[in-house]
């Protein structure tokens, strides 16, 4: 394995008495597609929002590409290259879909106050590429059609769709899925996967928590089981699918 | 592109002209006062509706920022420098082009502050306190950003009431005129063609960087804050740092109409700084759609026109109370809102899809339940 791109080590972090995550270890390959499974709550969410910085973990460390970002805000981990979506989409709903994605383009430009307010001309062309780039953005995931509307109009894989777009734009080298196939059908989760090795394929590595398991040892190139916070196995999806601990308390007792 | 947007702004001005020619040759230019009056009033609710419509946060204590901006002004341009005369201070204060003379009641001559410095110190001191007020307060949401601010608003309030060299509760009189070469902002009657130009010519200059902030990468990144803060941050915007730098530059359009409006008028008085004031601001932005500017400007200058003639007589709080109450009630996003109102409704009161798992892995089957 090279280096990795992502490192967690010994993280920890509680809710008061409930051990949410508890030292929990693993790494991500540059380049690989790493699914997080495990039963509703184990920790799947939490440790997402410890490694984008959205809660600060107890005790233990995060290092991306080699520096230490535990804790870090959320604005500064996205500008430093990881990027995620949410387990309910969170799209700005009054905002077009157009304007979703260019607001991902943020961390990448850099027009301030002073520059808006007297919208000087540098900042005319940086609009331009914006918009350029995040109308190339929507139309590589096939949504370009919906551009001018509403986000908050669009049908629910449509809006994680623009979702994932959104997240593209900030140009991450680490993209976080929170379940990206709940709620879709069959034919919808089919695509998704096929979108998620195209985005492997960009060079983007992908980091998701996920419940539809077909997708997950479809996919993945690694897995890691959590169970109630704690870390129950990680390997290769076909080791993962017969590691009888996994089976046990996870697969289901049938599979056996 | 960015031409297109300023095209209503031209169509602003022609009306500002017409209105000007209208009332000259009607004979009714006292009208001019008012629509001056106005037209700063629209201006704090410009920097209000940047607030309110666009970073999605509320302050209750606009009328506070106005009059730090006011008072400062006021009393810097009173200031009488006699007590300096022929000390190294004046000398330093002259050579920096910030003292000037003028005549006080009787005819004497004496030195003052340029007014240009009155107007430096008086944004400066603005956007000290809102930085100061702003850094802790704009951490909060909802109801508690509401009543902080308003909170920040009585105590600029009680402040001003309480002290004796801001003038107690008779406020500041007798203000020069703000003279910038043949420009002077006062309310003397052979200018007020003039100054009705120049406050209206300040408020398009705010109107335009108001507009150049909206189109921006900021303004973007505000609108995105205001429809959901997590997603904003998790796509790098620094969301404190943004809504605080608009609850700062909100609180310097206060304070610009504020200083300007004190000059017009020769004197500020406590009443501008009562929490009243504040409600009446965030009811205009309110009847204005929130997150339209042309709404905030439109309703700004009218409805204080209005109540600037004495409209709404002895009731005229309440009945800007009235208009807040039955915005709320019955148009939540305002008479001249952009998205339209149904939309908005709907996005309001429609809870967001909450995803349907088609097939979840059997998370622990229940104890005794043996497997098939």
């Amino acid at each position: 394995m090279s280096a990795p791109l992502l490192e967690v080590q010994a993280l920890c972090r509680a809710f008061g008495g409930l051990k949410a995550i508890h030292d929990v270890s693993f790494r991500v390959a540059a380049g690989s597609i790493k699914a997080i499974i495990g039963p509703n709550g184990a920790g799947k969410t939490t440790l997402f929002n410890l490694i984008a910085g959205s809660l600060a973990p107890d005790s233990g460390t995060v290092h991306y590409d080699g520096r230490a970002i535990t804790g870090m805000a959320p604005h500064r981990v996205a500008a430093g290259g990881i990027c995620r979506t949410f387990q309910t989409t969170r799209l700005f709903p009054a905002m077009t879909v157009l304007e979703n994605v260019m607001v991902g383009r943020h961390p990448r430009t850099r027009a301030g106050f002073v520059s808006g307010v007297l919208s000087l001309p540098w900042t005319w062309r940086e609009e331009r590429e914006i918009r350029t780039r995040a109308g190339e953005i929507l139309s590589s995931l096939g949504i370009g059609q919906w551009a001018a509307e509403a986000a908050g109009n669009l049908a629910f894989g449509t809006q994680r769709l623009v979702e994932i777009a959104r997240a593209l734009a900030t140009e991450p080298r680490l993209l976080l899925l929170d379940e990206p196939a709940a709620g879709l059908n069959i034919y919808e989760t089919r695509e998704m996967a096929d979108l998620i090795l195209k985005i492997r394929g960009w060079g983007v590595t992908v980091l998701l928590v996920e419940h539809d398991m077909s997708l997950v040892m479809d996919i993945s190139d690694e897995v890691l089981v959590l169970n109630y916070g704690r870390r129950l196995a990680e390997g290769a999806p076909s080791e993962i699918q017969h590691d009888p601990e996994v089976i046990r308390t996870y697969l289901g007792g049938g599979h056996a | 592109m960015p031409l297109r947007r300023y095209l209503p702004v031209l169509a602003v001005a022609v009306v500002v002209v017409a209105l000007q020619l209208v009332v000259s040759a009607t004979g009714t230019v006292f009208y001019l006062t008012q629509l001056t009056m106005a037209a700063y009033y629209g201006l704090v609710v410009i920097g209000l509706c940047l607030l309110m419509g666009f970073a999605g946060q509320i302050s209750l204590g606009q009328a506070g920022f106005f009059a730090i901006g006011g008072y400062t002004s006021a009393v810097l341009a009173s200031a009488d420098l006699g007590p300096v005369e022929g000390k190294p201070l004046l000398e330093v204060l002259q050579r920096l082009g910030a003292v000037v003379e003028r005549q006080d009641l009787y005819g004497n001559t004496l030195n003052g502050f340029a007014p240009w410095l009155g107007l430096v110190a008086a944004l400066v001191l603005t956007a000290a306190v809102a930085l100061l007020i702003g850094i802790p307060v704009i951490r909060l949401r909802g109801h508690y950003l509401a009543m902080a601010t308003l909170g920040f608003g009585l105590i600029i309030y009680r402040v001003v009431l309480g002290t004796g060299f801001l003038g107690a509760a008779d406020g500041i009189s007798d203000v020069p005129g703000f003279t910038v070469g043949a420009l002077q902002i006062s309310g003397a009657l052979a200018r007020r063609v003039q100054n009705y130009y120049a406050a209206w010519f300040i408020v398009i200059v705010g109107m335009i960087l108001a507009l150049n902030l909206i189109h921006s990468r900021v303004g973007r990144a505000l609108r995105s804050i205001h429809g959901s803060e997590e997603a904003a941050n998790a796509m790098g915007v620094n969301t404190a740092r943004y809504k605080l730098g608009t609850f700062v530059l909100s609180a310097l359009f206060a304070a610009v109409a504020g200083i300007f409006l004190t000059h017009y008028n020769g004197g500020i008085g406590p009443s501008e700084a009562t929490g009243m004031k504040s409600v009446r601001y965030v009811a205009i932005v309110a009847v204005g759609g929130m997150d339209n500017l042309w709404g905030a400007l439109i309703m700004g200058s009218l409805l204080n026109f209005l109540s600037l003639r004495g409209v709404f007589g002895s009731y005229d709080d309440a009945v800007f109370a009235g208009i807040l109450i039955a915005i709320m009630l019955f148009a939540p996003s305002g008479l001249l809102a952009k998205t339209p109102r149904f939309a908005r409704a709907k996005m309001a009161k429609t809870p967001r899809p909450e995803p349907k798992p088609r097939f979840r892995a059997k998370a622990k089957p229940p104890a005794g339940e043996g497997s098939p």
